[in-house]
């Protein structure tokens, strides 16, 4: 049962809705979370590589949505060359069928209420002001009403639109993706494998993330400009027929990543947008779970303190508090994709190249980044800008 | 005229679509597509970004369209 009223209305069920109707319950508030699938965390459209360190202030690791650690990277060129890194820090490949799920009981328990086979098809307006979502349920068309809309809305974006906010991006921006849960695959269990290059993804890059026991995660995402000439599950099959013919393919997904930046406007009148369909990826690595789920624990706390206060100006600080904790640097690896989005093979093939040279103990991402520069001295003033502002 | 031929059969239903749509034309429900031939302009983006190749742009329609309107 739902009422027919609630301060707040999260739509969308991933991450960044789940964690921003916790925050706004965790105030007092009255939350409801509309969510179109009839399952939270299913399909799961994701690689689902997380680090510790990002999730862990929203929620303690649990073996049971860990299906592996891992502790390094491995770099692959267009001429094969493998280049070996240890993260030092620790990384998780998540189920995240679970984990989101575990993320919408944490919201539960902070007192939201969930519907799920709820499609938001618009805006409730009166007098000019919107008041609440129209949705649709079991083929029946609902309203509720609410005083603060999240739309948590994912890539598809539309609540924003609803709102009067331009939220669709550039098709260079759209990451394309398709991906095959694998099984069968002899992988080592805790390296994250990354392909780049014009033939296994263009604009992008080719992931194998291990799940345990022979399985893996084997996707890959291409600029919108690319897959326009070639479509990405061209560039899949290729690989998989190549390298792993006869793996036995599990679930196979298609999905976007929006890798633009985050929305100018992601707050308009009483509507606030949080994730993916805030654009608040991270444009680089095309990362959107833990900082979706920083906005929408930033988004959420200001909805319910909004309420509490009856402060409706307190929305306005979103943006500000997003851009200095995370949309700042998410400016700098925008520029940084942007400048490698056209690298060639030969480029590509010579930073690889240069990079195995580095001993394996002193070689880390940034290391590897600064040989890339070399290839683009007018990056080295854009990062200079970012850190000495 | 719709230019864009959706094989619904064969979608994932994943958003990619909606996402570079600069008409809000789109509306994907859990499992059904559909395109507003009112909204749509047929800029084709959605048909480059689809991952999986369910959209199709008709350049077979155009010609069709043109015999019609020289007849
Ligand atoms: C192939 C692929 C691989 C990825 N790999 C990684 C990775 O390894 N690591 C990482 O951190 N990130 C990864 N990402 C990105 C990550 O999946 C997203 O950034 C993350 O899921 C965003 O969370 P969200 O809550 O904003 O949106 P989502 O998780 O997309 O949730 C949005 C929800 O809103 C619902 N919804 C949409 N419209 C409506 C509506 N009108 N009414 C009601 N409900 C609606 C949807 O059904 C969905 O459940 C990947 C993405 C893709 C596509
Ligand atoms: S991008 Fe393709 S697979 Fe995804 S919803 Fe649109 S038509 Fe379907
Ligand atoms: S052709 Fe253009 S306007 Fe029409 S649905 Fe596709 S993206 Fe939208």
């Amino acid at each position: 049962m739902i009422e027919k009223f609630y301060d707040v209305i999260v739509v969308g069920a991933g991450p960044a809705g789940t964690t921003a109707a916790r925050f706004a319950a965790e105030q007092g508030v009255s939350v409801l979370i509309l969510e179109k699938d009839r399952d939270i965390g299913y399909p799961v459209r994701c690689g689902e590589a997380v680090s510790k360190d990002g999730i862990e202030p929203f929620i303690k690791p649990d073996s049971k949505w860990i299906a592996s650690t891992i502790n390094s990277f491995v770099l692959i060129s267009p001429d094969g060359t493998e280049v070996k890194i240890n993260f030092n820090r620790t990384g998780y490949i998540l189920e995240r069928r679970i984990f989101d799920y575990e993320l919408g009981k944490l919201a539960a328990k902070a007192g939201a209420h969930i519907l799920t086979k709820a499609y938001v098809y618009d805006l409730l307006r009166e007098d000019g002001k919107i008041t609440g979502v129209k949705f649709e349920h079991n083929g029946e068309k609902k309203e509720v009403k609410g005083k603060i809309i999240i739309g948590a809305d994912g890539v598809e974006s539309r609540i924003g639109r609803f709102a009067g906010i331009k939220t669709h991006i550039k098709i260079s921006d759209m990451e394309c993706c398709v991906q095959f849960t694998v099984s069968n695959i002899n992988v080592d269990a805790s390296t994250c494998y990354f392909y780049f290059g014009e033939n296994y993804a263009p604009g992008g890059y080719l992931w194998i993330f291990p799940k345990g026991n022979n399985s893996a995660n084997v996707g890959l995402g291409i600029g919108g400009d690319k897959a326009k000439i070639k479509s990405p599950i061209s560039y899949i099959n290729n690989f998989l027929e190549n390298k792993f013919p006869n793996v036995p393919k599990l679930t196979m997904i298609s999905g976007g990543v929006p890798c633009s930046l985050t929305l100018s406007e992601i707050v308009k009148e009483n509507v606030l947008l949080v994730g993916d369909a805030a654009r608040q990826v991270n444009p680089l690595s095309g990362g959107g779970i833990t900082s979706g789920m920083i906005g929408g624990s930033i988004a959420g706390e200001l909805a319910g303190k909004a309420i509490k206060e009856n402060n409706f100006k307190l929305l306005m600080d979103y943006p500000k508090i997003w851009h200095s904790r995370v949309g700042r640097r998410h400016e700098m690896y925008y520029k940084v994709k942007n400048a490698i989005y056209n690298f060639r093979d030969e480029t590509l093939n010579s930073i690889a190249h240069s990079a195995i040279k580095i001993p394996e103990s002193e070689r880390t991402l940034l290391s590897i980044f600064k040989i890339a520069l070399l290839d683009k001295p007018s990056l080295l003033f854009e990062f200079a800008k970012i850190f000495f502002y | 005229m719709l230019l864009i031929e959706i094989k619904p059969d064969k979608c994932d239903f994943c958003g990619v679509c909606v996402g570079v749509c600069p008409e809000d034309a789109i509306e994907l429900k859990e499992a059904t597509i559909k395109i507003s031939e009112e909204l749509c302009t047929n800029c084709a983006k959605c048909v480059w970004c689809c991952p999986i190749e369910v959209l199709v742009f008709r350049k077979d329609k155009i010609q069709q369209l043109k015999a019609s309107t020289f007849k």
